[in-house]
């Protein structure tokens, strides 16, 4: 699945400024987990999202997006979203992936 | 290089970055982040449009290399300081580029601009103006960068770095998780080769751990032998060029290559040996 802000041919390169939750994602074959940021209702477009795996280990981290948008391409299972943020903000949040699914996370810091 | 040669804090930069003699460059994976906001006096390198040749896999050339540097107002004696986002990696991988190309005088922000922003420290939108310089480069540097038959050639033999997630490793995933898994090769990784990705190496804050952290890491726990050569790979070379930092220019290893082939070429090859599955 590829969308206007991925460009999976350049290797390593993440998603122009984060990835708008916005943009309706199309799972397609992908097991995606993808969200947004919010802090007292409003985006929070400085930060990052980790995903961790089994005992805390870290897999990928995204900055924010404008509109505190996030999105990875998991592998299907259990992860822990980690989202830091100016201020010593964090939060946890347990997420599932799965193939041909996005899974849908807003968190609160 | 050590730490203290190789590594700047944030007051470091904060108090020297307009010096004359010093460049901040941000060069980030997010190529768009330098535009939102970036560290007063930076200039921006792009990983891919400045660092990569338009046609063929390969790098600038070194006359290619050194119109860039020109253009940016970069002179060979000028000490140029690099940050980036998610600890460093695109930053790291620039460092290891420009001493390819034999420029001595570099660092490394430590914490990148993770920990800058994390610390509500100021960011611009203010694009500095540097005069032309006419720079001059060396050439490649051979002892820093593996090729695909030299690294064929030390399975067995020296210290091979897988520095992906497991996940990657082992083969279940072929690319990072915050990426599409389209990839057209085989999953798995090279014989013989210990798993340690790359992100061990640093804090949540991104700051690099300490140098005992990291011996502890690389050699009890990964089983790296220092006594031997190593070569260090990913799956296009950048994240790879974090731990090459790690390794040589941290911990003072003197035979470190960075495979910038890595996985996207090993994975593609025909009739190569290829492990599934855990380290062996």
């Amino acid at each position: 699945m590829t969308t206007a802000n991925q460009t999976p041919g350049d290797g390593c390169g993440a998603p122009a400024g984060g990835a708008p939750a916005a943009a309706a994602s199309d799972a397609g074959s992908q097991a995606v987990v993808e969200g947004r940021v919010v802090r007292d209702n409003a985006p929070v477009s400085t930060g990052y999202a980790r995903l961790l795996g089994t005992g805390d280990e870290f897999v990928a981290e995204v900055p924010l997006g404008e509109d505190g948008g996030f999105r990875f391409f998991a592998a299907p299972g259990t992860w822990k979203l980690r989202v830091l943020a100016p201020g010593g903000a964090r939060a946890d949040r347990s997420v599932s992936a799965e193939y041909g699914k996005v899974t849908k996370v807003e968190v609160t810091v | 290089m050590s730490r203290s040669e190789a590594l700047v804090d944030a007051a470091w930069v904060e108090a020297h970055a307009g010096d004359p003699g010093v460049v901040l460059v941000e060069v980030d994976e997010d190529t768009s982040a330098y535009d939102k906001g970036h560290i007063p006096d930076a200039i921006k390198i792009d990983w891919k449009k400045d660092l990569q040749d338009p046609v063929r896999r390969d790098f600038v050339d070194r006359v290619g290399f050194e119109k860039l540097l020109s253009e940016r107002g970069i002179a060979g004696d000028d000490t140029v300081v690099l940050y980036g986002g998610n600890n460093n990696w695109f930053a790291a991988y620039a460092y290891w580029y420009f001493k390819l190309y034999g420029h001595h005088n570099v660092k490394l922000l430590d914490g990148g601009r993770k920990k800058w922003e994390l610390d509500s420290r100021e960011l611009t939108t203010d694009v500095p103006k540097r005069p032309a310089t006419a720079y001059k480069a060396a050439e490649q540097d051979a002892a820093l960068r593996a090729k695909r038959d030299e690294v064929l050639d030390a399975i067995g033999k020296r210290n091979l770095v897988d520095v992906r997630s497991p996940d990657e490793f082992t083969g279940r995933l072929l690319a990072p998780a915050h990426l599409p898994q389209e990839q057209a090769q085989r999953g798995g990784h090279i014989p013989t080769a210990r798993n340690v990705p790359w992100s061990k190496a640093a804090n949540e804050d991104g700051t690099f751990r300490s140098d005992d952290e990291l011996r502890t890491l690389y050699a009890d726990e990964a089983g790296l032998d220092f006594a031997k050569d190593t070569i260090a790979y990913c799956r296009i070379g950048e994240r790879s060029a974090h731990t090459w930092f790690v390794l040589h220019e941290l911990l003072e290893q003197p035979n470190v290559k960075n495979y910038d082939g890595s996985w996207t070429e090993y994975g593609s090859l025909v009739g190569v040996p290829i492990e599934l599955g855990e380290a062996r």
